[in-house]
């Protein structure tokens, strides 16, 4: 919506269907929104399957960004991707209980390994959605 | 309270140091709470006359209304040194406060001498003697509490660690034994020390025992799914086992919802579950 080219934003980078985001800078709201509608995006664009965030370097998660990412993983799961946080810091897990604030079902692995792996497990669990799969068939043969 | 000058009692204390020293010592030596097994004569006269010069030096101009004037911090710091230095020895509270309070028959008696042509100044200098005396007095109660309070303070810290260490029992599987009552200030070393735990050692799957807590209420209850939820957001598993029939009990009389956290009875079937959830299998060999 809001484009402003100058503004910082996140890298996200494309590993086969994965979508792979580290967040290595201090977290702004408007950062955050940024990143929200930059993923979105990149979900439909590379037909991803699957999305890590990775926020290991966050030493500070507020209750904002904690909201973001939730409904970040949300939408991405609309649109037919999982995420998966990886790498939250014990100070950072401590004071989300703190503040009352889960992650809802949003699912978490310690390392992007463990994240990967847990994707690969839910993709294979998971019925293969109907619709919209011959885009993604084509893209990876 | 008006500070009036008073060129009384530091001219007193000059002119009179060495009888007012002698009448001191004879004073505390022949009280009941003079500890001569804890302390030496020596000792005693050596503090004595170093707590009379700054006592002077402390009243040279007025003598302080308020115990934190900084004119007399030279005897606030003598007498924190001579506290902390008697309570390490055994000395009760009391006993170290007569120290100070005991000077004030000697000193009085000196003032009376001096001032007796004078009732009214000396009525007003034995007041405002006698206020300070006994600000220095309880100064001295209060430093004692002070270091006691320090003592409890590692003491509790100490505790603290003892009581939450984090045992690996397979590769991946950590446990955490909880033995006493869980507090929030507890709750917060276990999901401390679990958490690091499981990123130094990159386990996934975490056991709280807590057969060594005596009562789950509800509060206890809530710092269970504290930490279990912040262990899930780390991305691990988090089971907690030992609950005993009195504490199943009391959780559903209670009305406690634990239904989001995966408890067993014993230590050994969490670590059964951890291990199937961890893709081990064990098997019994062949009896040889």
């Amino acid at each position: 919506m809001m484009r402003e080219p100058a503004a910082e934003r996140i890298p996200i980078l494309k590993m086969g269907d994965v979508l792979l985001v580290t967040i290595q800078v201090e977290m702004h709201d408007q950062l955050a929104l940024t990143l929200q509608n930059d993923l979105i995006e990149a979900i439909i664009r590379e037909h991803a399957r699957g999305v890590l965030i990775d926020i290991s370097a966050l030493e500070v998660v507020d209750s904002f960004i904690g909201r973001v990412i939730r409904d970040t993983a949300a939408m991405s799961k609309l649109l037919g991707a999982l995420t998966v946080v990886v790498g939250i810091r014990p100070a950072v897990a401590i004071t989300l209980v703190d503040l009352g604030l889960s992650l809802g079902d949003v699912p978490t692995a310690m390392t992007v390994e463990k994240g990967m792996e847990l994707l690969r497990f839910a993709r294979a669990a998971a019925p293969q959605p109907a619709g919209g799969e011959g885009e993604h068939e084509r893209g990876s043969q | 309270m008006s500070k009036t000058t008073a060129p009384g009692l530091p001219d007193v204390l000059a002119r009179h140091e060495q009888e007012l020293l002698d009448d001191w010592l004879h004073e505390q030596l022949a009280a009941a709470t003079l500890r001569p097994e804890l302390m030496s004569e020596e000792e005693l006269r050596q503090q004595s006359r170093e707590f009379l010069s700054l006592l002077r030096q402390a009243t040279a101009d007025v003598i302080p209304g308020d115990i934190r004037d900084p004119r007399g911090e030279a005897v606030r710091e003598m007498l924190r040194e001579l506290t902390r230095n008697r309570v390490a020895r055994g000395f009760t509270v009391s006993e170290i406060a007569a120290f100070v309070f005991s000077l004030k028959q000697p000193l009085f008696r000196r003032l009376a001498e001096e001032f007796s042509g004078d009732p009214k100044v000396l009525v007003e200098l034995i007041w405002e003697t006698n206020v300070y005396l006994d600000r220095l007095g309880l100064y001295t109660t209060e430093v004692y509490h002070k270091s006691r309070e320090q003592v409890i303070a590692r003491q509790q810290a100490e505790l603290m660690e003892l009581s939450t260490p984090v045992v690996q029992l397979w590769e991946g599987v950590l446990a955490i034994p909880l033995i006493g009552t869980l507090d929030s200030a507890r709750t917060q070393v276990v999901m401390e020390s679990l958490l690091q735990r499981m990123v130094d050692t990159g386990a996934t799957i975490a056991i709280i025992d807590i057969t060594g807590v005596p009562t789950v209420d509800t509060n206890v209850a809530k710092h269970l799914i504290k930490t279990v939820t912040a262990a899930r957001l780390m991305g691990a598993d988090c089971f907690i086992s030992g609950i005993r029939p009195a504490i199943a009990q009391t959780i559903v009389h209670l009305g406690v919802n634990l239904s989001e956290i995966v408890t067993k009875a014993t230590l050994a079937d969490a670590l059964a579950l951890a291990l199937r959830k961890a893709g081990f299998r064990i098997t019994r060999t062949e009896k040889p």
